[in-house]
Formats: structure tokens, sequence, C-alpha cells
């Protein structure tokens, strides 16, 4: 300990030096070993992806593609071709079996449902909750406070806890299997509102006064004058409702788990299980995770820093 | 919520106030409308429609317009019975009990090590990451974030292949340890220090376990809510380990991110003072960083903690709550009863009992963090 407080003088023993430089070498391993846990899955998911069955169960760490693609089964006799022809351990000889059959099943039908799903409750989030989010930050009218503390209540409600209740008021009105049905009940969100309550705050009170004087109302200020400069906002909140929309699975299952035409790719992959009957059939699940994710990665890599900081925003919003 | 008293006096005449005022509260309903009818109408008014449901022994299934059964009213869609369901699942001993003090333990087990680890590891990477020596920072960030963004299913596909009997995992442990006979990580029921016994000796599957005499203190046998003392405290099975190592894989990058956020904001001057002062950089980091980060960590417990009771998607895609409902949660229990066991009004009530219990330990979390 007394050593680092030499080091404020400029001087440091070489015992303090050697103990640094071996914190820092346990501290980089430590974030290099995470880093491979968390990179690794994804790297061998689209690896064997590209496999034949019998080559994944065979040799899961083979990455090197050999060859151009095969076909799985023998065209002649129509067998399966034997593992050890499809891989070394090291190598495979890489195939679309698995992207096949996955868009045989179905794929893209559930691929145009999670976009449409995704989209239109996006747009409708950043309607509804842009004007809520400004009616409560900036107009004083009757109801304000109680509005607020009612969405505040809201968000304290666990998403589990709400499946019943949704399935009952959504039977009730006849809106189950409907794309209806789906996108009305999450077309505003408790945490939205607040994201864009904490933007419209932060914006000087000046311009809207400005507008005010010139005779503008309320309307006619909010879409003219507030609305373009809201953008990073706005940004922020497109980008987790879609990616929560796109991943979504928990409303998917209840709300239209029971026709399969509006079934999402969440709902459709985790009802791929029954599709080889008795086998697993891994290429196809992989490849159907490789093409679910794939949306997602272009936007996050597109747009990461926005993701980052919405994140890091939330956290130190929610404190 | 009363008219404004700036406005009040910037305005010339009275007229003109309650027209301005008018005004603006027509604003501002019409702004919130959307918003709040899309709130109350879907998530306000159902969650006393599921209360009501919760006192009946609606099936889910029989329509609701022949109304409540009834000695006239033979044909009803469903009976009114009060609290019964709720003293099913709470103090009547039998299936329903079991099944839900096995779901709650199984729960309970799954946040206990999720949570202090997924926290303590997204800590640590941040401080990491943190340091002024690290190249590279933002590949970091990416590495850790990425899986934040896929969603839970495609990581439950990932995992189940993973940790398959020849997946990944197992291929990995027998190149390092040619003696390692394969483990069938998604279908083994037994518990985790029911495997340390074993592994030191003690076979727990013998009747000392099974035996309940208060008289002598043996009690690991005796029930308590239909399930047995040993098998509340022989751990989460090994499927369960496999379900809480994908939550934590997943969920670090987020609240790494997070944490390096709210690390990055505390300014450099704290620390320069604190090292005048003669701190080291042990006791920089446990009497600056840390009680800085207190409000941070509080969110990311909070998070954590709300997310790990309501856990659903892995256990639906992965084993369906088995092996021997090892891994049958709380959240999974709820969508069983409903929409397998077809008994809506049991599991309403199963959601609501849920709910009391994420608010209480919320509640008892944010008091015992406040302290600390």
């Amino acid at each position: 300990m007394a050593a680092t407080t030499i080091e404020t003088v400029g001087q440091t023993s070489g015992a303090s030096r050697l103990l640094r430089r071996l914190l820092a070498a346990l501290g980089m391993t430590f974030l290099i070993l995470f880093a491979l846990v968390e990179i690794v899955p994804f790297v061998f998911t689209i690896a064997n992806s590209f496999k034949c069955l019998p080559a994944i169960n065979a040799g899961p760490w083979a990455f090197i593609p050999t060859s151009g693609f095969v076909e799985c089964r023998d065209p002649a006799t129509g067998s399966a071709i034997a593992a050890s022809e499809l891989t070394n351990g090291t190598t495979f000889r890489p195939s679309l079996e698995g992207y096949q059959t996955v868009v045989a099943e179905n794929l893209p039908r559930w691929f145009l449902n999670s976009v449409i799903f995704a989209i239109a409750i996006t747009i409708l989030r950043l309607i509804t909750d842009s004007l809520a989010g400004y009616a409560l930050a900036r107009i004083k009218f009757p109801g304000n406070r109680l509005i607020f503390f009612i969405i505040l209540g809201t968000l304290m409600i666990p998403g589990v806890v709400l499946i019943i209740p949704r399935f009952l008021i959504l039977k009730q009105l006849g809106l189950l299997n409907t794309y209806q049905g789906l996108i009305i009940p999450l077309a505003a969100d408790a945490f939205g509102i607040f994201l864009m309550k904490q933007f419209f705050e932060s914006i000087p009170k000046e311009l809207e006064e400005a507008a005010e004087v010139d005779g503008a109302n309320r309307f006619v200020t909010f879409f003219r004058i507030i609305l373009p400069i809201t953008t990073p906002a706005l940004t922020a909140l497109t980008i987790f409702s879609f990616q929560g929309q796109w991943n979504n699975f928990l409303d998917v299952l209840i709300i239209v788990g029971t026709d399969p035409n509006l079934w999402t790719l969440t709902l459709g992959l985790a009802n791929l299980q029954g599709a080889g009957g008795e086998t697993l059939i891994w290429n196809v699940f992989l490849a159907g995770a490789v093409i679910t994710t794939l949306p997602m990665a272009i936007i996050f890599f597109s747009f990461q820093r926005y993701f980052v900081e919405g994140v890091s925003y939330s956290g130190l919003a929610g404190q | 919520m009363a008219p404004v008293s700036s406005t009040t006096q910037a305005a010339p005449g009275g007229a003109k106030i309650r027209g301005k005022t008018l005004q603006e509260n027509i604003a501002g309903w019409t702004f919130v409308g959307p918003a709040m009818i899309v709130l109350v109408g879907f998530l306000i008014i159902p969650l006393f429609f599921a209360a009501y449901f919760s006192m009946t022994d609606w099936d889910g299934i029989a329509p609701l317009n022949r109304g409540i059964r009834t000695e006239e009213n033979p044909q009803g869609a469903y009976a009114f019975d009060g609290l019964s369901n709720y003293s099913r699942i709470l103090f009547e001993e039998g299936r329903r009990q079991e099944n839900f003090f096995v779901a709650l333990k199984n729960t309970i087990n799954y946040a206990i090590v999720v949570v202090p680890t997924q926290t303590v590891i997204a800590l640590t990477l941040a401080f990491i990451v943190n340091q002024r020596w690290l190249k590279g920072k933002g590949f970091f960030r990416t590495a850790f974030y990425f899986p934040s963004i896929t969603s839970s299913v495609v990581i439950s596909l990932i995992f189940m292949w993973m940790f398959s009997t020849g997946g990944l995992v197992n291929s990995m442990i027998r190149t390092l340890f040619p003696s390692y006979s394969p483990v069938t990580w998604l279908d083994n029921p037994d518990g985790l220090f029911h495997l340390v016994l074993n592994a030191v000796g003690v076979d727990p599957s013998r009747d000392v376990l099974r035996i309940c005499d208060p008289a002598t203190f043996q009690l690991l046998g005796c029930e308590i809510g239909s399930v047995r003392v040993w098998d509340w405290l022989s751990g989460p099975s090994v499927t369960m380990t496999t379900i809480m190592i994908l939550a934590i894989w997943t969920t670090i990058g987020t609240m790494m991110v997070i944490y390096l956020a709210a690390l990055q904001n505390i300014p450099g001057q704290v620390y320069e003072a604190a090292t005048v002062d003669g701190c080291s950089r042990l006791q920089l980091f446990r009497f600056i960083t840390v009680p800085l980060l207190r409000p941070t960590t509080f969110f990311v417990i909070t998070v954590g903690l709300i997310g790990s009771l309501q856990v659903f998607d892995q256990v639906y895609v992965m084993t369906s709550g088995g092996p021997a409902n090892t891994t049958l949660t709380v959240a999974y229990l709820v969508y069983r009863s409903a929409f397998r066991d077809a008994q809506m009004g049991l599991a309403a009530a199963t959601a609501i009992v849920l709910f009391i219990i994420i608010f209480v330990f919320t509640q008892v979390q944010r008091r015992i963090t406040k302290e600390v």
C-alpha cells in the first residue's frame, strides 16, 4: 500500500511495477477469456449451420470448409452420406441442407410476420409514446400527475403476470390469432413514454414559448417545432422497440400460438423441435437461428452507438 | 393540476385565460389518449379480469357467455369459488401445492445463483474495460453486448445444441480430459449438492433422506409445502444449472455496459483527491468506486431479480419444465396450468401470487441494498 503513495511522487518501486503488470495481465486474461466465451458459440453456430447432420454430431468443432456445397444424401441411393466422408474433426464439407429444410418449414412466412409485427408496433409506439411523453413533460392539465403514476405503476407489472389477463381480454374481443390482436396491446409502452418524457424535459422551454407567441397551438408546436429536434430519442425508442418485438416470444406464443400462419420467427423456431420427429435436426435449428439473428446483427453493427448509448442511458436514468 | 399560475399572470383577460386552460386540457388529454387507451385497455382492466377469474374454476375453454354455473344454470362456464385456488396452491397438501412449491424452489434457486453471479462478473468486466491502459475497448464492448440483442429462443436453441450429449461442451471436455464420460446436461435431475455428496461417498438416495422424525432431529424427509426438506436443499439440478449458465452468459453484456457508463460518469477529480490523501488502488476501489456505483448496482440487481423471477422462454424451448420438474419455474407453471392443463382459474391465481412474490422480493432487496 505504501508503494502506491510513492507513485504519486513520480517514483515507482520495482515490486509495485511488477505487481501492476501482473494485475494487468490477469485482467487481460479474464477479459479475453470471457470475450471468447461470448463469441465462440456464435462462430460455431454459423459453421455448423452449414453442415450435414452426421457431420455436426461427429465433429462439432470442425470449422474449415473444404469444398463447394455438397448434398447430404447420395442422389443415387438416397441414403445419408457417412460422417467420416463429411468431416475429419477440423475441416468439413459444407451443405445447404439446414437452410433448405428450414425455408421449406415455412420460414419465409415467419420472417414476413416478424417484419410486420416489429415494424407496426414500433411505428405505433413512436406516435403514442412521444405524444404521451410530451403531454406529461410539458402540458399542465387535470389528471396529469395521476396518469403519470398509473403509467409508473404499469412498469412494475411483470410481463409474465400479464399473459393470462391479455389472453382473457383478447379472447373476449375475438382478437386471438389476428394481426390486430398482437399489435394493438403492444402499441404503447410505459418504458417508451418515460424515455420520451425525460427527453422532452431536457429541451429548453424557450422554443415552445416562441412558437406560442407566434400564435401556434400545442398541436402545431409539437409536430412542427418539437418532433424535428427529437431524433435522438426517437432513434433510441425505435431501436429498443424493434429489438424487443423482433425477439418477442411470450406475447406471440399466447396471442397467435395456435395459428401457424401468424407465427413469427421466434415462435416458428421454438416449434421446429417437432419437425424432425425423434431426431434433433441441429443443422435446421442452427440455420433458423442464423437467419433470425442476421437482421438484428446488421442493425446492431450499423447503429451500434445508439444501442450502447440507449442502454447506458436507461441504466443511468433508471436510478 | 390546477390552471398554471404563470399563464394566469401573463394573459390579459379572464375569458382568454379560460380559453387557454381549456385548450391546454384538450391538448393534454388528446396527447395521452392513445397511450392510455392501450395501457388501460390491455394492461389495467385485464389485470382486474384476471383477479376475478383467479376466484373461479374456469377452464379457459368454455364460452363465457354461458354465465356462472349455478343450480339453475348447470351449463354455466365457470363457478365462483372464492379463494379456493389460492388455498390449493399455498395451503392444501397435494399435487397443486407440490407443483407450486417445486416451481417456487426452482425459481428462487435460479435467482440466488444468477443475480449475484452476473452482477459480479459484469462489474469486474466493466472495471477492467474502463482501465486507461486497455486497448480495443470498443471490441470488448461489442463482444460482450452482442448476445443481448439476440432472441432468447435463438440462444436457447444454440445452448441446447452446445450442451447436447455430443455437442461442443462435452467434446471439448473430452479433448481436455480423455477419461471424461459425457454428462447429459439437458436431462439430468440430480441436484448439485446431491452430486457433491455423491462425490464424497455419501449416497443421497439412502433412507436417511427419506426419514422424518422430529424427535431425533432427522428432518430431511419431512415435507414443507408438499416438498421434502432434502429437495428444498439439494440445489439446482444439472439441467437447471445449464439454463443458469445461459442466463448469465446472455445478461452480463447489458449489465457491463450499464456499469461501464456509470464508471465513466465518476469524475476523475474524486480519484485524484483520494490518491493525494494516500489511498491505495485497492482502497480507491473499495471506498470510492463501489460506493459511487451503489445506485447502479441497485438498478442492475433489481432488473436482474425481476427478470430471474420470470424466467420462461428458455424453459419452454429447452426443457418444458423437466427432467422431473427440476426446471419448472413459476412462470412456466402459470403457462402450463393455463394452456396445457386447462386450469385458467388456477393459472390466474398462480400469476397473481407470482406478482406478489416479485413485489415482495424487490422491496426486500431494496431495503438490503440501501443499508449495505
